[in-house]
Parts: C-alpha cells; sequence; structure tokens
C-alpha cells in the first residue's frame, strides 16, 4: 500500500507546477487572511487589489498587466515562510505583505536571500532594526509615531498621569514598549498599564480598572474592533478622560462601530481617509465603491504599497528585482509624479518611512485634523 | 479504530478487528517507511524551494503528529497540548542553539528530555483522576505555556519571536540549504518512525495494544495500566519535543502563534483524520493537515473552507480516517479478505 | 497587587489612584469590587447561554460540539447578511436568519454530521465539529465580512448605577435571560411530559426506547433547542461585543471551561460554571498581572478537575455508551 505516496507526490506535482508566463508581470501577496490578522489583512488586499485594478486599467506597468496573486499566512510564521518562498520560487517581481510582524520576522530573511522587495504593512519598531536591504514599510514605525504622541499628551493634552490600555499582540507591544520610555521622557507617570487580548470581547473590567487609575488621560493602542469595544465599555463605566491614540482609535471603523462613544477620542494618525489631503479622501471614496466599507489604515498601506513599486519600475524602467529595491532605497516619491502614492513619502536607507502625519480628534461621529505634522527630517 | 480509543474504557468495537493484522504487515509498514524515506530523499529535485520547505514541514508535523497517535491512537489518551509540548521543544532548541550555542543534537535531545519529564508531571496527577480528564488538565496546561511564550519577553522574545535560529550541521557539513536540511529532516523522522514502530512492536506496545483492545481485560492480566498509559503519553509528548526542535530551524522563527491551543486541536485532527492508532496514519494525517491546504492554494480565499469540507465529508464517510478509508478499500479490491491493506 | 506592571505608580494626589496601594476609603474598594464582580456576572452570564449548548448535547448524544463558539457567533452574521442581500426589514432579517440557523444547524448538523458518526464514539465526531467550526468561521468572513458590524439592540443602552458601579441594560437583560432560559429548561425537562422524554432518553437511550420514546425524535430536539439556545446568546451578545466572523473563538473556548467547571452533564452546572469563569476571569482582570489574566481561570480549572472531577454541580457518570 503505497497509495498514500503515490498521492504525496501527485501533490508535489501539483504545488511544483510552474505558473505559466505570459505578457504580464506577477505579483505576489502574502498576508493574513485567516487567523488573528484577518481583518487587517483583508484590507491590506483590497488596497492592492484597488491599486492593481487601477494600473491594469491605464495600460499596466511599463505596458505589462499586473498578474496579481494572494497567498493566506494563516497569521502562522511557518506557513508564510512556505508563502514567501513559494511567491519568490513562482518568480514574484516583488513580494507585498505581510502585516503582521511575527510573520513578517519568519519570512524577511528569505526575500533578503532571494534580493527580492518586500513590502510589509508591519509597524514594529525593531523590523527595521535588522540591517535588511530589503524590507520596506508602507506606514511610519512605531519608533516615529511615539514621540509624536508623548508630545501632543504634555503639550497639547497636558496629562501629568497617563493609563496606557494595549492589546497583546505585536502591534499593541510593540506601541507600548515605543511609548511607555517617551512618557517617561516627557515626565508623564504612567497610572496603569492594562494587557487585553487580542479579539477580546469583553473590555469592562479593563474600563473599571482603567477608571480607578484616575489618569488625566488614557492612552489607547488597539486594533480597531476592540478600541470600538473599549470605547463604549468605558462609555459605560464612565469614564470621562481624554481618550488618545493612534490611527487605530481614530478611524472610521472605529467611529462607526463605537458611536457617540468614539466622540472626544483624539491623538496621532499617520495614514487616514478623512486626512485633509484630496488624494487621501479620493481614495477613501474609491474603496467604499468598490468594497462597500470604508478602508481602514491598512488598506492605504496596501494601495501605497503598489504605487511605491509601480514608481521605481518606471524610475528603473526595467522589470529588474534586485533594481527595484535599490531604486526604492532612499527615494523620495512625490505626489506630482506618482499621484498614486498620495503623499510625498521618503523611504530610508534601512526600509523606515518618512512622511506628514496629522492631529485628529473626533468631532460629532467625524475625524477633524487639528494640525498637520511636518516630516521628521523634511 | 478510534471507537474504543474514543471512549477511554469499555468502548463497543464497530469496525472489522485489525488486531490479528499487526504483526504480518508490521513488516509491510517498515518496508512502507524505508521506501517514502528514499523516495522523500529524492523528491524535491526540480520542485524548488517551496516545495522541498513544504515536505519538510509536512514531515515535522508528521513527528508531532506520530507523538499524539501514540497517545490517543493507541492509549486512548486525549492530550490538547501537543502543540505546547512542540512550542517548548522549539523554544528550548532555539534558545540553546541561539544564546549559549549548544549543538542542535544536544539541544534536540534536552527538547525530548524535557518534553518527556513534562509529560510525566503533567500526567501522573491528571492520569490518578481519570483518563478522561486529562484532556482538560492538558488544555489549560496548553494555554498556560502559550501565555509564557507570549509574555516572558526577556526569555521567549514575546510576541516578537526568536529569529535566525541555526541549522545543524553533520560531520561537518553544513545543512543550510533546503535540500540539505530537508534529507536531514527526512532521516531524523525516518529514525523516529522506525523508533515508534520498535516500540509497539515490543512486549511493552503490545501490553499497551492489549489495553487499547480491552483495558478490563488487561487490567486482569496485570497490566498496570496506569503506568502504560502515563508512559505513551510521556513519550507521545516527547515526540512533539523532537518535532520542535526540527521546527524552530526548519523555520528560522518562531513566536507564540504555531503552538497556541487551537494549534493543538488542529494536530488531533490530523491524527483522527489521518487514522488514529494507524502506524503510518500520522503521515497521512499530516499530508492532509500540512500539504492539502498549500495544495488547494488554487481556489484562491474558498480553499481552507474546502479543506474543512474534505476532513468533514472524509470522516462522516469513514470516521477511522484515511487510513480506515484504504483499509476498507484495500478490502474491498481483494475481496473483503481483511488483509488490514498497507498497514 | 500587578507584579506585570512595574511601572505603574500612583498619582500623589489622586486619592482613588489605587483602591489598595493607597488609604482609599471603604467605599471606595468595596465600590470598585462591585463593579468587578457584576462586569464579571454579566460575562458569565453569556458564557452560560453558550454552555447550556455543551451540555444539552454531551447528556443526549455524548457529543463535545467545538463550533459551539461559532453557534453563537453565526446568527446574528445570518440577520445582517439578510438585510444585506435582500435588503429586508430587521424584523424580516431576524426571522430568516435565524429560521435558517435553526434548520441547518439544529436539524441539517443533526442529520448530516451527528447521525452517521455518532456510532463511532466522540472522537471523529469533536474533530469533524472542528472542521465545521472552521468552514463556518472562513464562510462568514468570505460570505458576509472580515469586519465587525454593528448588531441591532434589542434593548435600550442606558446604564444603571449599582452601589456606585455603573451596570448597562444590555448586560441585566443578558443576565436576566440567562437565568430565565435556565429556569425554563429546568421546568421542561422536570415539568413537562416532553422535557421527561428528554430527559429519560438522555439517561439511558436504550431504556427510553424499551418505554416507547421517540429517542430519535428526542435527539433532534435537543438538538433544536441547542440551535435555538444559540441564537438567544447570539442577538443578545452581539449589540456589545459586535458581529464578527471571529467571536466565536473566545466565546467557545470560555463556554467549554464554564461546562467543565460547572459539569458536563448538568444544565445548571453551566449556569454555575459560566458565573464561575466570568466573575473569576472579571477579577483576575482587575487585580491580577493583565497580562496572566487568561492564566486564572485556568488554574481554576485544574484545581476543580483535580478536586472534583466531574465538575461542581456534575454528578458522577456511571453510565457507558
Amino acid at each position: 500500500m503505497k497509495s498514500h505516496w503515490i498521492i504525496a507526490a501527485a501533490l508535489s506535482a501539483g504545488i511544483a507546477l510552474p505558473a505559466s508566463a505570459q505578457d504580464k508581470v506577477k505579483l505576489i501577496n502574502v498576508v493574513e487572511l485567516s487567523g488573528a490578522g484577518a481583518t487587517a489583512g483583508t484590507n491590506f488586499k483590497n488596497g492592492i487589489d484597488l491599486a492593481v485594478a487601477e494600473i491594469n486599467a491605464k495600460g499596466g506597468l511599463l505596458g505589462k498587466q499586473i498578474e496579481i496573486i494572494h497567498y493566506d499566512t494563516q497569521t502562522n510564521p511557518g506557513n508564510t515562510r512556505a508563502a514567501v518562498q513559494r511567491a519568490i520560487d513562482e518568480g514574484t517581481y516583488a513580494v507585498l505583505g505581510p502585516v503582521f510582524s511575527g510573520p513578517i520576522g519568519a519570512s524577511m530573511q528569505i526575500a533578503q536571500r532571494a534580493e527580492i522587495a518586500q513590502i510589509v504593512g508591519g509597524e514594529a519598531a525593531g523590523l527595521t532594526k535588522q540591517g535588511n536591504q530589503y524590507l520596506f514599510r508602507t506606514s511610519l514605525s512605531q519608533a516615529a509615531a511615539m514621540p509624536k504622541i508623548a508630545k501632543y499628551l504634555k503639550d497639547t493634552v497636558k496629562a501629568g498621569s497617563v493609563a496606557v490600555v494595549w492589546v497583546n499582540n505585536d502591534f499593541g507591544k510593540g506601541g507600548r514598549d515605543a511609548i511607555i520610555p517617551e512618557l517617561e521622557k516627557a515626565g508623564i507617570k504612567v497610572a496603569a498599564d492594562v494587557s487585553t487580548e487580542q479579539g477580546q470581547a469583553d473590555f469592562s473590567a479593563d474600563a473599571i480598572k482603567i477608571k480607578n487609575a484616575n489618569a488625566d488621560a488614557v492612552f489607547v493602542y488597539l486594533n480597531e474592533e476592540e478600541s470600538a469595544r473599549f470605547l463604549r465599555a468605558a462609555k459605560q463605566q464612565g469614564v470621562n478622560k481624554p481618550m488618545v491614540g493612534e490611527t487605530t482609535l481614530l478611524g472610521a471603523k472605529v467611529i462607526e462601530l463605537a458611536g457617540e462613544a468614539a466622540n472626544g477620542a483624539k491623538g496621532h494618525v499617520g495614514l487616514s481617509i478623512d486626512a485633509p489631503i484630496p488624494a487621501f479622501q479620493e481614495f477613501g471614496k474609491k474603496f467604499q465603491a468598490k468594497y462597500n466599507y470604508a478602508s481602514d489604515h491598512n488598506g492605504m498601506k496596501g494601495y501605497m504599497g503598489v504605487y511605491m513599486i509601480k514608481w521605481a519600475t518606471e524610475k528603473q524602467k526595467k522589470f529588474d528585482k534586485k533594481g527595484l529595491a535599490d531604486t526604492l532605497r532612499g527615494a523620495t516619491i512625490k505626489p506630482s509624479e506618482e499621484p498614486g502614492i498620495l503623499m510625498e513619502t521618503t523611504i530610508e536607507k534601512n526600509g523606515d518611512l518618512d512622511r506628514e502625519s496629522f492631529l485628529a480628534e473626533v468631532k460629532d461621529g467625524k475625524q477633524v485634523i487639528t494640525a498637520t505634522l511636518p516630516k521628521i527630517n523634511p | 479504530m478510534t471507537a474504543p480509543a474514543t471512549k477511554g474504557s469499555a468502548g463497543l468495537r464497530t469496525t472489522p478487528a485489525r488486531a490479528p493484522t499487526l504483526g504480518g504487515f508490521a513488516d509491510g509498514t517498515l518496508i512502507t517507511l524505508a521506501l517514502g524515506a528514499v523516495i522523500l530523499w529524492f523528491a524535491p529535485s526540480g520542485m524548488g524551494r517551496y516545495g522541498t520547505y513544504v515536505l519538510s514541514l509536512w514531515l515535522v508535523m508528521a513527528i508531532a503528529v506520530m507523538g499524539l497517535n501514540l497517545t490517543l491512537g493507541y492509549a486512548g489518551l486525549k492530550s490538547l497540548a501537543q502543540a505546547a509540548f512542540m512550542g517548548i521543544g522549539a523554544y528550548i532548541t532555539a534558545l540553546l542553539t541561539t544564546k549559549t550555542g549548544i549543538s542542535w543534537y544536544a539541544a534536540f535531545a534536552i527538547s525530548g528530555i524535557a518534553t518527556f519529564a513534562v509529560g510525566l508531571l503533567l500526567g501522573f496527577p491528571a492520569l490518578r483522576v481519570k483518563a478522561h480528564y486529562l484532556a482538560f488538565v492538558t488544555l489549560a496546561f496548553s494555554t498556560l505555556v502559550w501565555l509564557v511564550m507570549r509574555n516572558e519577553q526577556w526569555l521567549t522574545g514575546g510576541v516578537f519571536g526568536l529569529s535566525n535560529i541555526p541549522r545543524p550541521s553533520l560531520f561537518g557539513f553544513k545543512l543550510d540549504g533546503a535540500l540539505a536540511f530537508h534529507r536531514f529532516v527526512v532521516v531524523v523522522t525516518f529514525l523516529l518512525a522506525v523508533l515508534l514502530w520498535w516500540m509497539i512492536r515490543s512486549p511493552w506496545g503490545r501490553a499497551f495494544t492489549a489495553l487499547r483492545e480491552n483495558p478490563i481485560r488487561a487490567a486482569s492480566l496485570g497490566i498496570d495500566t496506569r503506568m502504560y498509559t502515563l508512559l505513551a503519553f510521556a513519550i507521545g509528548s516527547a515526540y512533539a519535543g523532537f518535532a520542535g526542535a526540527l521546527y524552530a530551524p526548519l523555520v528560522e522563527f518562531i513566536d507564540p502563534s504555531p503552538f497556541s491551543l487551537s494549534q493543538s486541536f488542529f494536530l488531533l485532527l490530523m491524527v483522527v483524520a489521518g487514522g488514529a492508532g494507524y502506524l503510518l496514519g500520522p503521515f497521512i494525517g499530516a499530508l492532509l493537515g500540512v500539504v492539502l491546504p498549500e495544495w488547494l492554494r488554487f481556489a484562491g480565499s474558498l480553499y481552507l473552507i474546502i479543506f474543512a469540507a474534505i476532513v468533514m465529508l472524509l470522516l462522516i464517510a469513514c470516521p477511522q480516517g484515511m487510513s480506515g478509508l484504504i483499509e476498507r478499500g484495500w478490502a474491498w479490491i481483494t475481496g473483503k479478505n481483511k488483509a488490514g491493506g498497507g498497514r | 497587587m500587578d507584579p506585570g506592571a512595574p511601572l505603574r505608580c500612583g498619582r500623589d494626589d489622586a486619592s482613588r489612584s489605587n483602591a489598595t496601594l493607597n488609604e482609599p476609603s471603604e467605599n471606595t474598594a468595596m465600590a470598585e469590587f462591585i463593579a468587578y464582580l457584576i462586569a464579571g456576572v454579566a460575562t458569565g452570564a453569556i458564557y452560560a447561554l453558550a454552555a447550556i449548548g455543551f451540555t444539552l448535547v454531551w447528556q443526549t448524544s455524548q457529543t463535545i460540539n467545538f463550533a459551539q463558539g461559532e453557534f453563537v457567533m453565526l446568527p446574528a452574521v445570518l440577520v445582517l447578511l439578510a438585510i444585506k442581500l435582500f435588503g429586508a426589514p430587521i424584523w424580516l432579517a431576524a426571522i430568516i436568519g435565524i429560521a435558517a440557523f435553526i434548520l441547518i444547524f439544529g436539524v441539517g448538523f443533526k442529520i448530516a454530521v451527528v447521525d452517521p458518526m455518532i456510532r463511532h464514539g466522540v472522537l471523529p465526531l469533536a474533530i469533524a465539529t472542528m472542521a465545521l467550526s472552521i468552514i463556518m468561521k472562513e464562510g462568514a468572513k468570505d460570505g458576509f465580512s472580515a469586519e465587525a458590524q454593528n448588531f441591532p439592540s434589542f434593548v435600550p443602552t442606558d446604564t444603571l448605577s449599582i452601589f456606585g458601579a455603573a451596570i448597562s441594560l444590555q448586560h441585566l437583560a443578558i443576565i436576566a435571560v440567562a437565568f430565565a432560559v435556565i429556569g425554563a429548561l429546568q421546568w421542561f425537562v422536570g415539568g413537562t411530559r416532553l422535557g421527561r422524554q428528554m430527559q429519560a432518553t438522555a439517561q439511558n437511550p436504550t431504556v427510553a426506547r424499551i418505554l416507547g420514546i421517540p429517542v430519535e425524535r428526542m435527539v433532534l430536539l435537543t438538538f433544536v433547542i441547542n440551535a435555538a439556545l444559540a441564537v438567544v446568546a447570539s442577538v443578545l451578545i452581539s449589540p456589545i461585543y459586535l458581529a464578527k466572523f471571529s467571536n466565536g473563538e473566545v466565546i467557545g473556548l470560555f463556554a467549554f471551561i464554564a461546562a467543565i467547571v460547572g459539569g458536563f452533564n448538568q444544565v445548571r452546572g453551566a449556569l454555575v460554571g459560566g458565573l464561575i469563569v466570568g466573575i473569576v476571569d472579571s477579577l483576575a482582570a482587575g487585580y491580577f498581572s493583565s497580562q496572566y489574566k487568561l492564566a486564572v481561570p485556568l488554574v481554576l480549572l485544574i484545581i476543580i478537575i483535580l478536586l472534583k472531577p466531574e465538575g461542581l454541580m456534575g454528578r458522577r457518570e456511571e453510565r457507558r455508551v
């Protein structure tokens, strides 16, 4: 009875089957479409699909249509590695994704070894500190965002003490580890340090704990849905201190889900469809029209990631994989050259981004931008 | 053979007897294993790094499933911590090889010994109560281990994981390449499978099988039920430790997610879908669990639904899993002689 | 009191910054405790509602349904889907969604999944329900949305103040319904002919069959009741937890723990187990390292298993299948 070996051989043959090469350029997106990262990953995927559809409608990339393929990682490092390896074996021009830092950590060496650019949605500070020349972000790193928030808490909110509530995954822990030293530097006391679970449904106990910490402000660093649930629970428990956060607290999704409880939330926003930049709002409308819901920042990351590739390809005027990474490294992409980038973006040598960002507040169920912060190295 | 196993005790046999075939076909099993190892040694040629990696991942998972098969399929114990044990092995190996520079072989042995010991410690009080409750204790244990992996960042890297885990070398040969490491995995898997095959054929293993077939009779024959089941659980856990020790250098990165409770459930799924209590079942189960979803990727976003539907339909059609189905098919082809297929 | 948070430092001028570290008034500490307790009872009632399903299905068919959490997740999604697809008004959507759910996952589940496998023991069936849970979760994600959605509340979202602790009417409604459902079930099982037949079937199907009880129909009835309970839980909690494909994971796990703690073979065990797990969970989040708060109910679980393996309310099972 060797039939299962035969099955194995047959299956392996199926895997090994090379995709037929056509007059197309292949882009593979390896992203969290199931498991803990499914929501973020699905937004990232939709943003990519939107950008690819636009580019293809306008004649493609250097005259070639983009063929986009999405591979699910199940938010599991082992599977991510397999999928990134597959993407490279299948000759992807660049790797897009993933979004979560763990899966990025598991796969970035592979793209590096193959000398292929990997354009990720991760925000954890550590990713770009490993000297990987082929890793590129699509958003500000937490190391760049947190000093801005600390400054905001000190100067604008005038908080002497802050309660920090964060989600215990790589995103939340990374943010928490980045903000606390900044708060200390700014002379702000940390009145409570509350860890919550990914996908947590009930925030009553955490809201009570925050209430009793009685800090001047609450720094909320959760994913969108958890932010909404927390805001509701906090309102219910009568927490009336300013809620300060990042993009994931002030997004359209949070406002939709939390309703009135979102009013008064404020903070720093990297990417937002509500920013006072026509290109952003235009993107927001196109996304809404195509998918029938509002994009979060991950949708914008995916969209911009594709346009980063487009810009660099047109700049180098060929489909050279290594050249793509070389072109991107250290580049500054202006919307006047490539409207799809949405706003001027500088890619630093280590793959970090430098961009303008915003201070925003939720008023009457709408995100209102109160100030625009300049690039760190203008 | 899951019917007796599931109830822990006094199950009614509802499938054709298989026990008599065990001795006769054991050598067939060994031949299949050896043949499989040879095929897998050469299989990756022309498959690319991805195909090679998936084959390696399949074998590594198969080791963990083999261990769980011993626990569940032979001893009838439900463990919901196999992925946690795999995690213990993976973290021990990763930490020892990256931070202390100990060779992979020593780390591999330590991973196995540590998981064996933890298995004993965990199984002893649980089995003292009743075999049934091992499932609940391991469920709690599994989550506790995951919490430690996630929270103790100073040791485990927390949610950010541990990266740059080195691959071993053999007689001075570096096994860094995908193919070289794959062949290394093939050899280790083969050795562990043969070891298990030998254990099950040994007097100890026979006692064990007797235990599964009829616990009351086994007890009346003077077999110390508790000792045997405890050992089976500990050895099964050690296999998870071995699998973890291979997983870490294979992926070269670990974080807590592959060792969560849901992954333990998934390993259980692989045992049952492959055929609990069949020696080759784990390979089929891991094939279903690891390779099938990869192969189904052409179906796009629906691939996980298709995968789950296949598993569900398989179990509805044949609760003994793939091995049972193959056995049944074989019996049908050979005119109902209960040869027991390729077991 | 919070080893996981070394950075915590109470503000000097805040009298209530930390109820146990500073010299708080008794009232503040008490109000805080009551607040955690009430929040825990509300969460616990949700776990209890989901856990009843585990115990019901276990009693009549010795089956563990690992898709139980998804059973609670799906009805709300189906209702929203009916609104999205047919543009149906909420009441009609609710009827369509709920009827579809009970038909598929009450009757259909029993006939298509449970019946063919029940003879082969618990495990293959339990694994099949795991596969089912993947199908339900992925189906809800692909067929509906990967995003959380608002779900309309049938109860006002106001809050009451009890001993200085806030509690929402939604939570109160959940608690009330959980108790009412369990009361009704107890009455049904003990006080009606149909219920007694169901109970007899659960206790000994062979004898029940001899007594002329339509065993098959009784088992089917439990599955329908299970699906209906999942609907109730879904409608109650989705306004708070939001409707999302992945919600079942957490609910399923905690309901499972609650069922073990309370005792798998007693419906009121599910209530006791659910409340204990909910309260312990809430107090752990309040007074214990928040990174390890998940550990507390699990350690409790281990202790209970070692001391009273059949669960707090469970009876020892002598029957063998």
